[in-house]
């Protein structure tokens, strides 16, 4: 008796509460991951990253509006943003989630190892109906096809690496901070007397820690005439154990030990530099462009303290940049969506005019050879940008024509293939002759040429 | 002929017969037994079932997960392949690799040296305390409240070889300041102060917790027979405390072989691969070099060998319980 009174009362509603929990626990977990894709009104719904973040007010504002015109005039597209860049963190989760954005941003170090992994849609057929694909450079394009001959991206922006100097301590040493060093001797020479100031002001710093010290020794070698990998018949092998590899090397630990011109603390990355860069405790460090508004913006800087030399030594330079690919699970509709987005959004040189006066009412840096003005176009196109970059240039240009004039006609090297496991190999080169007094330079390169042969053997 | 026991009588499945009811069978009653403990714990199976399925999700599907991925090629897109030992094989061609497992071993052999003895000479010394007892407990426990993070920017100032707040020491007293993170013979043990002074709060709180159960007796009479601190240290505090420094040894094996934090942020590896960790080589075959499968084969091996501790650790525990 009793015990069916509990049944019929307590013990009912306990199961009853047992089995409701586990039922919503399973309904939840199939709830994951499903996502609607089509937009009401038979629309086409795409997701695309790259939209700034809310620290970055005015970027963020710009990209919106932008969305918004873009729905406006193609009322088809529903465009859905989704905040930040590349984090390979959560990529391959993403991925395998089916939560990876249709339209995806990546850094140049990224489309090899993507199209080998299949993680990016074949965009061959589609991209022939982008119009100005002619216009854009084709090394840029050639990042994205795959060894197949094929295409799955598409370039937005591209960066070559300079010198990022400050003009001030160069004036404070009794250096012309219009005529930047254009060799590594200069650079030494100028790094020595920039450090003789004292106070803790460093003359010359690089990077040598998470792969940005391989990153930088590339650009290095680049420099020095040489090259990280090269194809030796259908595979290819590293390249830098060699005289231009050792060049670079002697000249790191030279400044760093017999001028002590690079200061003591090293295995630094790009926000150590910056930092010392923007607290005028920096006189030189190699650099892309987009680091100077990222200086002014973050250390209350001026535009006017900072020039930007071209590469020293002028025979080369790493290329980088950054574009887009499409989720190779996409369907057709939402590929030619995707593509419709890119082209109208970044490559658009209709658009030129009014994405830069947007940036120079808004304040922003136009004149640097970076956004709004990306250097990725050839011939009548980039001709185009350039007179508009002109004409609503808002800052000395005379301290990057530097930059500008070796730009045009330097070489520019794109990341090797499996860029980041080679930076990674790299990166204990760098840190060893920053580091050790004693390092064996021929040894270091020797070995990390075994370690980055063993990469390019086995990419996957 | 078996009487019916009072009350299980309604249970059985009840036969008529013209000749009345008959006794159940054994397996009739095997039956009507497993029906009625279901009955009496649906509850607690329904509730139980709440946590297996989470579990099962969160923890059991993805230690399985990877497991598998040890031996399959993925790339989220198409079905994962199968290439037997390949992932091992690639793991064991990295020259990192070993360099990795080195490394490791050597953080954790300084991590116990230090880890290990200074928490327990710290609770020793506040087990003596008879004044400000709290205020040092307390002062020992803080650094554990700061996140790891935190902790380890904090360090990096300090050790920064220029301005940073040791060499500024060193240098005021005619000192030369080494190197610390930026040369590789040094850049390790360095790491070992910082783990060590992270985490021995939570250590020493245990240790002071188990010398608090030494009974005062053995003390005295330790005393009475004219032992000095060393002696009672050797011969009573050891021998009373011997299982929990044993348990806690093993754990810090199993944690300090996990260590990710302080070179991730600290030195990236570096100098000259001088701190690559088991788990930080196996970060970036996951997140930089997006290599999954040699990622799990990574942390299959790591899970074998922490796994060997982690029994040891099982065992003891289940000995004292008994």
């Amino acid at each position: 008796m009793s015990s069916s009174r509990a049944w019929g009362s307590g013990r009912a509603l306990r199961t009853a509460l047992a089995v409701a929990g586990v039922g919503t626990l399973i309904a939840g977990a199939a709830a994951c991951g499903s996502s609607g894709s089509e937009a009401s009104g038979g629309r086409v719904q795409i997701t695309v990253t790259g939209q700034p973040p809310s620290t970055q007010p005015f970027e963020r504002k710009v990209f919106d509006a932008d969305v918004a015109e873009f729905e406006k005039t193609h009322p088809d597209i529903d465009v859905v943003p989704h905040e930040g860049f590349m984090d390979p963190k959560t990529f391959s989760a993403k991925l395998a989630g089916g939560q990876l954005e249709d339209v995806y941003y990546v850094y140049f170090t990224d489309p090899a190892q993507i199209i080998a992994r299949h993680q990016a849609a074949d965009i061959t057929e589609a991209v022939k109906a982008v119009p100005q694909l002619a216009d854009l450079q084709p090394r840029l394009l050639d990042t994205f096809r795959g060894e197949n001959g094929k295409l799955y991206g598409l370039p937005t922006a591209n960066y070559t690496m300079g010198l990022v100097y400050n003009r001030e301590l160069f004036r404070r040493a009794g250096l012309d901070p219009d005529r930047p060093p254009a060799t590594w001797d200069e650079v030494r020479a100028d790094a020595k007397k920039i450090a003789a100031l004292g106070n803790g002001v460093v003359g010359y710093a690089d990077y040598s820690k998470n792969n940005q010290g391989g990153w930088h020794l590339a650009g290095w070698v680049y420099s020095m005439g040489g090259e990280v990998a090269r194809k030796d018949g259908d595979k290819w092998v590293a390249a830098f154990d060699d005289d231009k590899g050792r060049a670079a090397l002697r000249q790191l630990h030279a400044m760093r030990f017999d001028d002590d011109s690079m200061g003591s603390k090293q295995l630094l990355q790009d926000a150590d530099v910056q930092r010392m860069m923007g607290a005028g405790q920096l006189g030189m460090y190699m650099a892309a462009p987009d680091n100077v508004p990222v200086l002014v913006k973050q250390f209350d800087g001026k535009y006017a303290d900072y020039g930007i030399a071209g590469m020293p030594g002028g025979q080369g330079t790493l290329l980088g940049g950054e574009g887009y690919m499409l989720n190779p699970k996409a369907t057709p509709a939402k590929i030619k969506a995707g593509l419709t987005w890119i082209q109208w959004k970044y490559l658009n040189p209709e658009r030129f005019e009014k994405h830069v006066k947007q940036y120079a009412d808004g304040e922003q840096p136009v004149g640097l050879p970076t956004e709004p003005t990306p250097d990725i176009w050839q011939g009548a196109v980039r001709d185009r940008q350039l007179a508009v970059k002109q004409k609503y240039a808002n800052v000395p240009a005379e301290n990057y024509q530097s930059y500008v004039d070796t730009a045009t006609r330097i070489q520019g090297h794109v990341e090797p293939p499996s860029a980041q496991q080679i930076y990674a190999a790299l990166d204990s080169v760098m840190q060893a002759v920053l580091t050790d007094r004693n390092a064996n330079i021929d040894q270091l390169l020797s070995s990390a040429a075994s370690k980055v042969n063993g990469v390019l053997a086995q990419v996957r | 002929m078996s009487s019916p026991r009072s009350g299980s009588v309604l249970d059985w499945p009840a036969v008529s017969t013209r000749a009345g009811r008959r006794t159940p069978t054994e397996a009739e009653r095997r039956r009507s037994r497993l029906r009625r403990k279901i009955r009496d714990n649906i509850t607690a199976y329904g509730l139980l079932c709440a946590a297996l399925v989470v579990f099962a999700m969160f923890s059991w599907y993805p230690i399985v997960r990877g497991v598998l991925l040890s031996f399959q090629q993925v790339d989220f897109v198409n079905p994962p392949t199968w290439v037997g030992f390949d992932n091992f094989t690639r793991l064991f061609e990295d020259p990192l690799f070993g360099v990795a497992w080195r490394n490791t071993v050597l953080f954790t052999g300084f991590a116990l040296v230090f880890g290990f003895l200074v928490p327990f000479l710290t609770a020793v010394l506040l087990n003596e305390l008879r004044h400000a007892r709290a205020f040092f407990r307390l002062a020992v426990y803080l650094p554990v409240m700061l996140p790891p993070v935190v902790t380890a920017l904090l360090w990096k100032w300090f050790y920064d070889p220029g301005p940073g707040l040791f060499n500024s020491a060193l240098h005021a007293l005619g000192l030369p300041g080494p190197q610390w993170l930026d040369s590789s013979g040094t850049a390790m043990l360095s790491l070992v102060f910082v783990s060590t002074w992270a985490n021995m709060g939570s250590t020493t709180l245990i240790y002071l917790a188990a010398l608090q159960t030494i009974p005062g007796e053995l003390y005295e009479a330790a005393e009475l027979d004219g032992a000095g601190m060393w002696r009672r240290l050797r011969h009573v505090t050891f021998p009373q405390t011997r299982f929990v420094l044993l348990v806690l040894l093993l754990l810090q094996i199993v944690a300090t072989m996990q260590v990710f934090t302080e070179p991730y942020v600290m030195t990236g590896g570096g100098p000259d691969d001088s701190t690559v960790t088991v788990l930080l080589l196996l970060y970036r075959y996951a997140f930089v070099y997006n290599d999954f499968g040699s990622a799990s084969a990574m942390s299959l091996l790591l899970f074998v060998a922490l796994g060997v501790f982690s029994a040891m650790y099982v065992r003891l525990t289940r000995r004292a319980d008994a």
